[in-house]
């Protein structure tokens, strides 16, 4: 008799499907787009890989990738630090618990347009808080028209928005510590520092790999805020690869060249968050060999 | 059914099919020949046969792409530089 049931495949059916539609469907129909051209009416002109090479080529597009790269290396460099700090801050135990994870929840509940709109307003240096503060202070900021201005204000942004997604999953981690770790660190004079090396940062790896992946990705393919605050701008200064396609395929109606960027932009994220994934969770198998190693001498 | 919209052609139906047909073939040798246990090769992570299909076909696809920028189209040399590469990773990743 065989060991196994393969008719438990069926249960992957409707995911399957689902995925079929949201996913595989689209992104087939986008490969077909990028090798042809459109003037609309479902007419379509083969040119082979014509838009591949026109985007590969485009200085356009190499300035907007590498502004979304910085701006995400960015933001994983502020985010996941100080969304460690914060959870290690957090309370365990008592009702300063649930106030802290309504409070970090806030942020994530507000939809992307509406954080965009807050700080749009919030930055203005004729009547927002902080524009109108900062200039009081003399201050010379104009996000508006000042580079390093817009990217300092979407930065600041996507911090306060985001960062409490890395808070709630990095304390989810950290509260599934059992205690007896705790008090074995005690027992063995660990320092703070110590404790948080060996025992803390180990066992929050597994959410911290999600924690990255999903502020990559997000990052990545940031589009709302950043069109709401700046629109790109000033000049190009913070059009990243979402809002350029978006210019493309809807403002110019480039069907073509739009479906081969997007197919470019797709295969940088899954390369990337590939190598993210494999680095970390391999980290997390050498550890555990590690410690089956250790335990077996 | 009107697929119009989608605006199909054969190269890309080819290119689908293909790929359709790749993920099957690995489905048939598992069931003829298990053994798709992951296993540590020369870039020191564990992979699978799954993996490892999933590591060609993405460096297939960026070969392709950094032959276009580089040397322009045709791609049939890119194609045998992905079919060394997929042996290669088949063998020793």
């Amino acid at each position: 008799m065989k060991p196994w049931n393969n008719k438990a495949w069926f249960f992957v059916l409707p995911v399957l499907l689902l995925v079929a539609f949201s996913a595989i469907i689209p992104l087939m129909t986008v490969v077909n787009y990028s090798v042809q051209d459109s003037f609309g009416n479902n007419e379509f002109y083969w040119v082979g890989l014509e838009w591949f090479q026109e985007v590969l080529a485009s200085e356009r597009f190499h300035n907007s990738l590498m502004r979304n790269l910085l701006f995400s290396g960015i933001i994983l460099l502020i985010e996941i630090p100080l969304g460690i700090a914060v959870a290690l801050a957090m309370p365990r135990r008592g009702w300063g618990v649930s106030v802290c994870l309504v409070l970090m929840a806030l942020p994530l509940l507000i939809p992307w347009n509406v954080v965009g709109t807050i700080w749009q307003v919030f930055a203005r240096v004729d009547i927002g808080l902080l524009g109108h503060t900062l200039a009081a202070l003399g201050v010379d900021y104009n996000y508006t028209q000042d580079t390093f201005d817009a990217w300092v204000t979407l930065i600041a942004m996507d911090v306060w928005h985001w960062t409490s997604l890395v808070v709630l999953l990095c304390y989810s981690g950290l509260v599934s510590i059992p205690d007896a770790y705790y008090q074995a660190a005690r027992i063995d004079g660990a320092s703070r520092w110590a404790v948080f090396r060996y025992i803390q940062l180990p066992k929050m790896r597994r959410v911290l790999v999600i924690a990255v992946l999903l502020r990559f990705m997000d990052s990545f393919m940031i589009y709302t805020e950043p069109f709401v605050v700046t629109g790109g701008g000033p000049g190009n200064a913070t059009t990243f690869l979402s809002i350029d396609l978006v210019q493309m395929a809807i403002g110019q109606f480039d069907l073509g060249p739009a479906a081969a960027m997007s197919l470019i932009y797709f295969l940088i994220i899954l390369v990337i968050s590939w190598v993210f994934y494999t680095v970390m969770t391999q980290q997390d198998n050498d550890s555990v060999t590690d410690g089956r190693q250790g335990g077996g001498q | 059914m009107d697929l119009t919209w989608m605006g199909w052609t054969t190269p890309t139906a080819v290119f689908f099919v293909v790929i359709g047909g790749l993920i099957a073939l690995m489905c048939i040798w598992e069931a003829v020949s298990p053994g798709g246990h992951p296993r540590k090769g020369i870039l020191q992570f564990e992979t699978t046969r799954g993996d490892r299909l999933f590591v060609t076909l993405l460096g297939s696809a960026f070969i392709n792409l950094a032959w276009l920028a580089w040397f322009g189209s045709p791609l049939w040399w890119a194609l045998v530089v992905c079919a060394v590469f997929a042996l290669l990773v088949f063998l020793f990743v």
